[in-house]
């Protein structure tokens, strides 16, 4: 295992700036996940780290090492791509075995074996070992394909949406699983997604990235808790954070254009007047779509709130985020600093 | 506007069945989801709702008209799939004038009825640009726009967001449904995620191996499946299912899970030999007084929540709790269920009806 350095790197395609002088640091053993809509330029990060493409300006570094004229095999990195790529002729036992059997390697058969059947049982696709690659679902051959970066011991792991095209049970077992591997191994994993709970749940890191440049690197907890703009606080939060004018609840600091509100930054029960526009059952939780004064803002309230359209709910806010007319946060002096230049 | 009876649908491909025998009642404009796997025969039964495949036996009525038999066009509806069809060489005025010009309407009646659409849908200053160039959610509004402008009876979805991303799928789900409250044509809507249906439906149905395993209001479903199917499918994460062995008398209000008895809801129908006693994720609360007792595996951060995972005597328990609170890895802690919110399954995975849910289930 190993630790990735990108140090400013560049990166354009034609006239589209894909990376604008990005840096940054995958710590040894870490799970990293890039976080960002499309287009912000996360696989094109780990393309660079893979060897698919080369940086126009900047470095690569893997355990130390600049990476500068290796090819992708010569880098010992093991890609997982969002679409499956499987030998059609082959079984899935044989797809596993591949990465392990090639010459470079030379492992013993028994451990081949060994290696491949335990792969199988974490991902549940043991009963499928001697099958043909493509009488597999599309869950199953995107599981095969996981397997395969993960009976190799690379240094490091890249992994570009490598569950979206699997069904919500199975994604939810495999974000654990996928954790509890990197964990115990001691891996590092670079990994993409645009899918927050999977950030959350199991980056050890958070990258944020916005038009090609990295925004935020921190825990989960600490972009959630304290995001360094409109921008970061908009990747994580199920609903979205509230975004309003800065002086609706009352007066803002100075060069405060707008007010970010979580659920748990809107208090219920005291403070001003708001009007229950429409509630949203959604079994674990219920949303409140609220209107105060002319703004539309969503939080959480009770599973079985006795609330209905056109009630009154009194709000104040609680240790609201400020923004400034950049989007930019205003930090209160209270709160330390975790963003990165 | 349109009621929408089901009764007693099947269809079979050779020997395949994709829909068994299917029931429901979808009421004038209701916002009405189909949910389950893939394989389900979910679409099946939309696409026999369209007259795009025609019912082995079974009766659909469109407001009190028996329509199984009827080829699509005879059926006054709007589809809209998954893959937005546009006509890539028309502009956006041209996409949603097309139905209409091909009935033949009058030009100024064309014209006032797309202006309509597209003031509705937020379109307006799109209206002369080539589709070509258009982000995905605008081509999202134009297909719409093309449904809607025929003021169809009602509208039949077939997963219209499953190709767009988390972020953009959950901004286009708010404005479908604000869409919807605005016109209140009745809409059945295809899905294979659980969250969407919850978000948007007034009802759901809920089916699997082309059987409708539930039928009801998204919350009464949450809280009181009538299947362990169901139980698994709506929720994220699913419903603990812990399998013990024993025997239940009506009347009971406890269970004894190993050496522990749990308060449940009285039930009205017993059961005996394998049962599944069933708990949402936050009606689990990590109690160290409990004597139910298990070992913290895994906790995953979810900004307000957390989830954590307890290994114990009955397997594998998820319990959501606050993200305040501090928890270790690997420590042992007692665990409480809210003893009103828990649902009983037989050995096949029939809920239990109880004082608690028989409400829900004896009309679902």
């Amino acid at each position: 295992m190993a630790d990735v350095i990108l140090s400013g790197v560049s990166k354009s395609f034609g006239a589209i700036r894909a990376l604008s002088d990005l840096s940054i640091t995958v710590p040894d053993g870490s799970f990293v996940v890039l976080l960002g809509p499309t287009g912000a330029g996360k696989t094109t990060t780990l393309r660079m780290v893979a060897g698919l493409d080369s940086p126009d300006h900047g470095s690569v570094m893997i355990g130390g090492v600049s990476m500068e004229g290796f090819t992708p095999a010569q880098r010992n990195v093991a890609m997982v791509f969002q679409q499956y790529s499987l030998y059609p002729h082959m079984t899935v036992r044989e797809n596993m075995e591949f990465p392990l059997k090639s010459p470079l390697l030379r492992t013993p058969p028994d451990q081949v074996a060994r290696k491949v059947a335990e792969v199988a049982e974490i991902l549940q696709i043991s009963h499928k070992l001697d099958n043909r690659a493509t009488a597999l679902s599309g869950g199953e051959m995107q599981r095969v394909s996981i397997g395969r970066a993960l009976v190799r011991n690379p240094a490091v792991y890249l992994m570009d949406e490598p569950l979206s095209s699997l069904d919500a049970k199975l994604r939810a077992d495999l974000r654990v699983e996928l954790k509890n591997i990197q964990a115990n191994l001691g891996a590092t994993f670079l990994y993409v997604t645009h899918d927050q709970i999977e950030a959350m749940t199991m980056a050890t890191h958070v990258g944020v990235l916005n038009q090609g440049r990295l925004v935020q690197f921190g825990t989960p907890r600490e972009i959630y808790e304290n995001p360094v703009s409109i921008y970061s606080a908009g990747r994580l939060g199920q609903p979205h954070i509230n975004i309003l004018p800065a002086d609706l609840f009352g007066p803002a600091p100075k060069g405060a254009t707008t007010i970010g509100l979580r659920p748990e930054q809107i208090m219920q029960g005291q403070g001003q007047d708001s009007v229950v526009k429409r509630i949203e059952y959604l079994g674990d939780q219920t949303r409140l779509h609220l209107i105060f004064k002319g703004h539309e803002l969503v939080t959480l309230t009770e599973t079985h709130t006795t609330l209905k359209t056109g009630d009154i709910v009194q709000i104040t806010t609680h240790r609201p985020f400020y923004f400034d007319a950049n989007g930019v946060r205003i930090s209160p002096s209270s709160v330390t600093q975790n963003n990165i230049a | 506007m349109a009621q929408i009876i089901i009764k007693n649908l099947r269809k079979d491909f050779g020997a395949f069945t994709a829909v068994q025998s299917s029931s429901f009642t979808i009421e004038d404009g209701e916002f009405f989801m189909l949910l389950g796997p893939s394989g389900c025969g979910k679409t099946t039964t939309l696409r026999m709702i369209a007259g795009l495949e025609l019912p082995s036996s079974g009766e659909i009525y469109i407001d009190g008209q028996e329509v199984s038999q009827k080829p699509a066009r005879q059926r006054d509806i709007a589809f809209v799939f998954q893959m937005f069809a546009l006509y890539p060489h028309m502009n956006v005025r041209k996409n949603i004038s097309y139905p209409l010009v091909s009935q033949g309407m009058a030009r100024a009646k064309v014209r006032a009825k797309v202006a309509e659409v597209a003031e509705i849908l937020g379109i307006t200053s799109i209206l002369e640009k080539p589709v070509g160039g258009l982000s995905g959610g605008d081509r999202q509004r134009v297909a719409l726009g093309r449904a809607i402008v025929r003021d169809p009876a009602c509208f039949l979805m077939d997963e219209p967001l499953g190709a767009l991303d988390a972020e953009f799928r959950e901004h286009m789900a708010l404005e479908l449904r604000a869409l919807h409250d605005r016109m209140g044509a009745t809409t059945v809507y295809v899905t294979h995620d659980q969250l969407e249906a919850m978000q948007m439906g007034d009802k759901i149905v809920v089916m699997n191996h082309g059987v409708v395993e539930q039928f009801g209001r998204p919350q009464d479903i949450y809280d009181w499946p009538a299947t362990s199917f169901v139980a698994r499918f709506i929720g994220s994460p699913a419903m603990n299912l812990l399998e013990f062995q024993g025997i239940i008398e009506p009347g009971n209000s406890f269970v004894a899970l190993s050496d522990t008895q749990i308060e449940i809801p009285e039930v009205v129908q017993g059961g005996r030999g394998g049962l599944s006693l069933g708990v949402r994720p936050e009606h689990v609360h990590l109690d160290d007084g409990a004597p139910y007792r298990g070992r913290i595996t895994a906790s995953e951060y979810l900004g307000t929540t957390q989830i954590i995972t307890l290994d114990c005597a009955h397997g594998a328990i998820k319990a959501r709790i606050s993200a305040d609170t501090a928890v270790q890895i690997g420590q042992t802690t007692g665990m409480r269920f809210d003893a009103r919110s828990i649902t009983l399954f037989n050995r096949d995975g029939q809920a239990l009806m109880s004082k608690a849910n028989q409400k829900v289930l004896s009309h679902g």
